[in-house]
């Protein structure tokens, strides 16, 4: 059966969490709850929860991050780059919604503590960095390139009008950072067979291009009652995306195209 | 521990080259038994439940057998479409979701047949 709750030495050390204290003087105090796991302690992971004086910390949640891993505690693990919503490095569960630390507002989040963890349902590498291995498999596995038969010149472009153009901009402003996948119930269940709303709006954003010619062959790759089948229009894809895309009318497209090329 | 490496394991066998036939037939189902079921519903409140004789006057009569029929065909066959998936997605040992698989065949398959029989059984008693 699928496991709905995690194995025993996997779930967090209620007694285990440590707790730093905000510094003397703090104007604005605010709690941060950090999930922690290391691999190599052997230990099981804890919840670590860290007194911020926002008065002196940037705005972001990624902010409150790197305060935390440059001034309290270095040993706190997380990816981040750009810091600024378009490398998709820093996607983890902040106050139970994935989205990307660097974009999070702490403000918009309200009052209280704010709940820091990794990304739902993937193996954790350490604390805050999740396994993506599947996830970046499975965009490769769609093959995301122009595939196209017809021969053309190396020094003319391939010409797409501007109306087919528009087709593919909003999808391909993806950013993979795997946000909806793992906000996907279908895909914590399935995960090793479905593809998943990330890797299937990169399979409809090739599907939909003009200037591609494999659209038949994607199409047969994705008629299976995993690889595109196990999505139930559940739509937490489209509600956790952090650039506002929609991979659930991706997919919904997908199934429509797959039905018309068979009525 | 596997050495495969990630992207063998999503490709796996391929696509198994179905799975729009299931999808289209659960939501044409569900499209059919939107009229089938409120008209046995507006039937129901408008029959006289507790005189046994109108009730299977009334399943005997006209098109109402036929309607009866389809609809009892029609859950059955959306039902079975629905489980299956939702086996698909929660059992993943192998062994018991083929044995859940079948079972949940078999139940339908057994529940459209005995609903049809009753059925047939009353309308063909030799109703006036």
């Amino acid at each position: 059966m699928v496991e709905f709750t995690l194995p025993k030495n996997s779930r967090p050390d209620p007694g285990a969490g440590r707790h730093y204290a905000a510094p003397g003087g703090a104007v604005r105090p605010r709690t941060f709850r950090v999930y922690r796991f290391d691999p190599a302690s052997g230990a099981r992971p804890r919840v670590d929860s860290y007194e911020l004086d926002m008065a002196s910390c940037g705005p972001m949640v990624l902010d409150a991050l790197l305060k935390i891993k440059n001034e309290i505690d270095p040993t706190l693990s997380l990816r981040r780059s750009c810091r600024e919503g378009i490398c998709g490095s820093c996607a983890m569960n902040i106050n139970g919604v994935n989205t990307l630390a660097c974009t999070q507002s702490c403000a918009e989040l309200g009052g209280g503590e704010v709940r820091i963890y990794p990304l739902p349902h993937l193996p954790v590498v350490k604390d805050l960095v999740a396994d993506l291995g599947n996830f970046y498999a499975q965009y490769a596995a769609v093959k995301p390139w122009l595939q196209a038969r017809t021969p053309v010149s190396p020094d003319r472009e391939r010409l797409q009008s501007k109306e087919d153009q528009e087709k593919i901009d909003r999808p391909s402003a993806c950013i993979l950072c795997a946000c909806c996948s793992t906000s996907c119930p279908s895909y914590w269940w399935n995960g090793d067979r479905y593809l998943g709303p990330a890797a299937l709006l990169a399979a409809y954003r090739w599907i939909v291009d003009s200037r591609d010619e494999a659209t038949g062959e994607r199409l047969d790759a994705l008629n299976d009652p995993f690889r595109l089948y196990r999505c139930h229009t559940i739509m937490n894809c489209t509600e956790a995306c952090p650039k506002d895309l929609n991979p659930a009318r991706a997919i919904a497209d997908i199934k429509r195209l797959m039905l018309e090329r068979q009525h | 521990m596997s050495l495969r490496s990630p992207l063998g394991v999503v490709l796996g066998r391929g696509s198994a080259g179905e799975g729009v036939a299931h999808w289209w037939a659960q939501r044409l189902g569900a499209l059919a038994l939107v009229p089938l079921s409120v008209w046995f519903l507006v039937a129901l409140v408008r029959l006289p439940l507790a005189d046994y004789a109108a009730v299977t006057i009334w399943i005997a009569s006209g098109w109402n057998l036929v309607w009866l029929v389809l609809l009892l065909g029609m859950m059955c066959w959306h039902s079975r479409l629905g489980i299956q998936v939702v086996i698909e997605d929660y059992v993943h040992s192998p062994a018991l979701k083929q044995a859940a698989l079948l079972l949940n065949s078999a139940a339908h398959a057994v529940l459209v047949a005995a609903g049809a029989y009753a059925l047939l059984r009353i309308a063909l008693r030799g109703v006036p």
